[in-house]
């Protein structure tokens, strides 16, 4: 047994063992911005270890923009370039919608691993882990903003509300993103696995985005679906959108689409925390 | 950051740091638990052995407040596990079965997200996340995304994470499962290290060797009851002290071994479906030697011999007559 290494079989180092076993003093608990700030940044760590993460947050909207651009240009509005003004703002909104879906994938993948009984463990503001991972994909988001924006403005697309215009929308749309996503996660506790968590909410991100604003005028439609159309929270914030990016905006568009934000957070906030607590705990 | 100086508990003996009264849980139409009763001292170390879908694990989960319990009741410190599942929070901690760190983050950024979850600065946090990876022998690795660990280190960073802020208790759900004997060895001290600093542990095993080594008093649980209680001895003293294992050259011989070692050992011998072995359950290891020197008197060449500690096997035998079943996994992860 001559390989066998005594500091591993015995730790050699009794000192620092010591010393690391026996910390007891214990820190005040984190406030609720401290605990959620710490798990952002563990989420953007995973970004960083794991930059493939990004790949759906650049490709995705590219092929969004590129492929509804060329497809529905000519025949909607005569023209690409024309179609465009409209369509960009809506594939913003879009996209990021889209990209919301993940959250809920990493939310039931760390579910099914031990690292959540971990967190439910630690004496922590319970909603930190869900509000610490939205906080920080909302970095993902605003990189799949920034690039259909790009890729927008080097199709043509011209903004009259100028970079505010843009910036407000950007915004705006990260708080859309934000009280969106509480759907998922309450989708994200219910649900036994990641697949079943992907095609619920794709299932219901198809309907919620097409039948909206994004790509044609609702006035065109029969009326049962206007009225569809019009209780989507994302026509609300489509509207809101364009008018910031066009400098058109009215404070009734912008108020509708925060009413959304508020509505959604109101329902799948609690829910979601409901869910959260009672987690395995029947 | 000071690190005060262990506490030696000087309290009475019957102070119980847990206690479990008729703890029941079914999943379904399955009972998991039918009435668990434990009692487990202040700054002991107590090993709940039983097989797989024992309940086991299903009792660590009610202690450490992440399940609850359907009936009974259970108190860590005198706090209720359901009613006061903070209080029994800021003093427990859970190492779980499946790995609770993150393996796309590193070690260090594990640790550093335990301590800033438990209300460190990122500074003490860096200081202490620094200490445990040096104590468990990780700084190498501090560095490394978790999924490049070895089990044996994983586990480590694992424990090393439940101590962040060392607990009064700290439950272990079977600490060296799928671990080989080395990392075995070193994860059995840093447990006697954390008994040693004050620590009470309650940690579930199938391996009856792990309890002997590590607890003060075994309970073992079959079907959600508690089958058996006592120190490690009071256990040997009903079920023995270990098994004999023989092996002969020639199997024809076979029928006079058992003759010899049954008078000499004064128990029942087993003959194994290997035609050449045979086993034994010993109270005295001291008849063993009388045992061989019989055996080699008449003539029997013994290839292979070991005297063993009882197996979880042999110690369900002796105590309910059956061997083990084992169950569906009924208390892993129902999502």
């Amino acid at each position: 047994m001559a390989t066998l290494q005594p500091t591993l079989t015995r730790p050699a180092n009794g000192g620092a063992m010591h010393a690391a076993l026996t910390m007891r003093t214990r820190p005040q608990r984190p406030n609720a911005l401290s605990a959620s700030l710490t798990l952002a940044w563990r989420a953007l760590l995973k970004i960083k270890h794991v930059p493939m993460q990004l790949f759906d947050v650049t490709m995705f909207p590219i092929m969004m923009t590129l492929m509804f651009t060329y497809l529905f240009g000519g025949a909607l509005a005569g023209s690409v370039g024309a179609y465009l003004q409209v369509l960009l703002p809506g594939i913003f909104v879009m996209t990021v919608v889209m990209i919301t879906m993940y959250t809920a994938l990493a939310l039931n993948t760390d579910i099914s691993k031990g690292i959540f009984d971990r967190f439910r463990s630690l004496p922590f503001w319970r909603p930190a882990v869900l509000v610490g991972a939205l906080l920080g994909d909302s970095v993902r988001y605003t990189l799949a903003a920034f690039v259909v924006i790009a890729l927008g403005l080097i199709l043509g697309f011209r903004p009259g509300g100028g970079i505010v215009g843009v910036l407000l929308s950007l915004v705006l749309v990260l708080v859309f993103a934000f009280s969106l996503s509480w759907i998922w996660t309450a989708l994200a506790l219910v649900m036994k696995t990641p697949e079943s968590v992907m095609m619920v909410s794709s299932m219901a991100t198809f309907p919620l985005t097409f039948a909206s604003n994004i790509f044609v005028d609702p006035a065109t439609m029969p009326d049962w679906l206007q009225t569809f159309v019009y209780l989507n929270p994302i026509t609300h914030v489509v509207t809101a959108v364009r008018g910031l990016m066009h400098g058109t905006v009215e404070s009734g568009a912008i108020g509708a689409a925060l009413l959304s934000c508020v509505v959604l957070l109101a329902i799948f906030g609690p829910l979601t925390m409901y869910l959260y607590r009672n987690k395995n705990a029947r | 950051m000071e690190s005060l100086p262990v506490k030696h508990k000087t309290s009475p003996k019957t102070e119980y740091a847990i206690e479990v009264n008729d703890l029941r849980k079914s999943y379904g139409k399955v009972e998991v638990l039918k009435g668990i009763h434990l009692g487990v001292e202040r700054g002991s170390l107590l090993a709940l052995l039983g097989p797989n879908g024992a309940g086991k694990t299903t009792t660590i989960r009610i202690l450490a407040t992440l399940l609850r319990p359907d009936s009974g009741t259970a108190r860590v410190f005198g706090h209720d596990v359901v009613h006061e599942a903070d209080a029994v929070r800021r003093r427990v901690s859970l190492t779980g079965q499946f790995a609770s760190v993150d393996d796309d983050l590193t070690g260090m950024e594990n640790l550093i997200m335990v301590a800033r979850l438990l209300g460190f600065s990122w500074a003490q946090a860096r200081v202490r996340a620094n200490d445990l990876l040096e104590a468990f022998e990780l700084s190498e690795a501090a560095n490394r995304q978790v999924k490049t660990y070895s089990g044996g280190m994983r586990r480590r960073l694992d424990i090393a994470a439940s101590i962040v802020i060392a607990p009064d208790i700290l439950f272990l759900d079977e600490p060296t499962s799928g671990l080989d004997p080395r990392s075995r060895r070193y994860v059995w001290d840093i447990v006697r290290a954390l008994v040693a600093a004050g620590t009470t542990v309650l940690l579930t095993t199938q391996y009856m060797e792990e309890a002997d080594a590590l607890a003060d008093r075994i309970v073992i649980i079959d079907h959600g009851t508690v089958i058996a209680d006592g120190t490690i001895g009071e256990l040997k003293t009903s079920v023995g002290a270990g098994t004999v294992h023989v092996r002969l050259r020639d199997p024809r011989q076979r029928p006079d071994a058992e003759q010899i070692m049954s008078q000499t050992l004064g128990v029942a011998v087993h003959l194994e479906s290997d035609t050449a072995a045979l086993s034994a359950q010993v109270s005295d290891p001291e008849q063993v030697a009388n045992t061989l020197t019989a055996l080699s008197r008449a003539g029997i060449v013994v290839t292979d011999f070991s005297l063993g500690q009882p197996s979880l096997d042999e110690v369900f035998l002796a105590l309910t007559g059956q061997p083990v079943a084992e169950e569906a996994e009924l208390e892993q992860e129902t999502v």
